[in-house]
């Protein structure tokens, strides 16, 4: 790595503790990926903010970090283990809640948006094509690259945190463009319309191919809800940071000599293990995080009903603020439905709380099962909310 | 043997191998250093207090901070060797403050031998 002065005063401790071990991170990732330099990056997305990951010493790193650094670009977080302001209602414990708001003034001190969510995008931070930003939440990560043609690597807590204090990342990995190219064809013959269908599709594209960078075709159009969804699913199932559809991705690349088909058996197979339960007491959705468009639709299916069940609706506090504005919060809240800020079903403390979970997110079936031992079905919105309210 | 210094430091200790990747979140337990991964080949043993050779991490990125538990907690191990080093325990290892050097012939090194890391050099000595 070749540092220029300000970075090398940066690693003297001229800037102080907190962005010398900043610097530090990243110049030894630099090195261990062959990167020449460092680029400056536009925004900064750090995940490890749920307590429960974090334990009582990431908590310590953070404060200590807090005690002199302060970010230089603007930084959001991925989502908490609880909603910060309504923790009680989703059942977390006073002792958990105490520590994670010790982690959100942590980050708050050091100048950090604390807004919670795997969906900055939906918030203000927004890349535009061509920035090079580091971003860690892997969902986040595949859509920025993918459908927004940002520039990142996938950044564990502590090297965004350091990219958010210096301004600046390793350039290497995705941040090169001959890194992002396509390696093999995707030729989609399934039929590709509801969001359990997007999930599939990551799923099966995980199973027949692994972590190759692909080029999907056979798609006609494909909402931006859906390419959530969708990067969600194959950043989990084959641990994907980019894709590209033809005609839909905006990221320039030539078509791979290799090709695969994905039939409609292939999405049923999916699907088809996607689901193990026949019977669920918790039903959850906003995995991503719901975009206003969705928080609607949910509003709409609920209206005049009563749910029998847990139903978590999980959002950033933004786009929940924005749908209270349109009368939709209230909506939902009337069926009983709870509404989950800052954090989700897969971060939370939900362990022995449930058995078994109905979702319409193939990543959440994941988390699911290996963090919280649930059982899952896997169905698109309308049927989880027919789930919710079935006595 | 020499490799590549990815954190500063010297230690010396028994050396405790296993050709297995290691997951520390999840895998190691941050208040015992036990190794917990079902099926691991040195599940049940723990890594305080010793020279940990095996050939890279795994799993969660999450684990960085496994590491800054164990030796908050008096139970990180004294040093790590990696075949080839990668992000989550590279961070550990530097927020964490434990020698670390990769690009190791591990095969080389057995559990019990006495090792001698000098990370600043990347050089790894085994008696």
């Amino acid at each position: 790595m070749k540092l220029n002065q300000k970075e090398q005063e940066m690693l003297d401790g001229k800037n102080g503790k907190a962005a010398q071990k900043a610097i530090e991170i990243l110049s030894a990732l630099g090195d261990i990926f062959g990167a020449e330099g460092f680029i400056d990056v536009k925004s900064v997305q750090i995940a490890g903010v749920s307590y429960h990951n974090l334990g009582e010493a990431g908590l310590e790193y953070l404060e200590n970090m807090a005690e002199d650094g302060k970010v230089s670009v603007f930084t959001t977080l991925n989502p908490a283990g609880m909603d910060i302001q309504n923790w009680k209602k989703l059942g977390i414990s006073e002792e958990f809640a105490q520590k994670q708001l010790k982690v959100v003034e942590a980050f708050a001190k050091m100048g950090v948006k604390t807004t919670c969510t795997c969906t900055p995008y939906l918030i203000g931070n927004r890349p535009n094509k061509g920035d090079h930003i580091a971003w860690s939440e892997s969902s986040a990560v595949c859509f920025a690259n993918s459908v927004l043609g940002a520039y990142t690597n996938r950044e564990g807590g502590p090297s965004a945190l350091a990219s958010a204090i210096t301004g600046k990342t390793p350039e290497f990995g995705f941040h090169l463009d001959k890194n992002r190219q396509a390696q093999i064809e995707i030729k989609v013959s399934g039929k590709i319309e509801k969001f359990t269908d997007w999930g599939a599709l990551g799923h099966a594209i995980g199973d027949k191919v692994g972590k190759k960078i692909v080029l999907i075709t056979g798609i006609e159009k494909a909402s931006e809800d859906a390419l959530k969804i969708f990067s969600a699913s194959i950043a989990t199932y084959a641990g994907a940071a980019i894709f590209h559809i033809e005609g839909i991705t905006p990221n320039k690349t030539e078509k791979p000599s290799e090709s695969v088909e994905i039939t409609q058996e292939n999405l049923d197979n999916s699907k088809a293990f996607l689901t193990d339960a026949t019977e669920i007491d918790i039903v959850a959705v906003g995995c991503p995080h719901c975009s206003l468009g969705e928080m609607e639709q949910i509003a709409g299916l609920l209206e005049g009903k009563k749910v029998s069940k847990e139903f978590w609706i999980c959002v950033s506090r933004e786009i929940r603020d924005k749908a209270a504005e349109k009368g939709i919060v209230e909506k939902i809240e009337a069926s009983g439905a709870k509404i989950a800020c800052d954090t989700c079903m897969a971060v939370a403390p939900l362990k022995g709380r449930f058995k078994g979970m109905a979702t319409n997110s193939a990543k959440a079936v994941f988390y699911g099962r290996g963090k919280n031992s649930f059982k899952t079905i896997f169905c698109d919105l309308e049927e989880c909310v027919d789930l919710a309210v079935r006595k | 043997m020499k490799g590549r210094k990815i954190f500063k430091g010297k230690a010396e200790g028994e050396a405790l191998v296993t050709k297995d990747g290691i997951s520390f979140y999840g895998g190691v337990d941050p208040d015992t250093g036990e190794i917990v991964e079902k099926g691991h080949e040195l599940e049940g043993q723990s890594v305080a207090g010793k020279i940990l050779v095996f050939p890279e991490g795994k799993g969660s990125t999450v684990g960085s901070y496994v590491l800054y538990n164990l030796k908050r907690n008096g139970k990180a191990p004294l040093a790590i060797v990696n075949k080839e080093c990668e992000t989550i325990v590279a961070v550990g290892c530097i927020i964490s403050e434990i020698p670390c050097v990769d690009h190791i012939e591990i095969e080389k090194i057995k559990t019990g031998d006495k090792v001698k890391v000098d990370a600043e050099n990347g050089i790894v000595e085994t008696e």
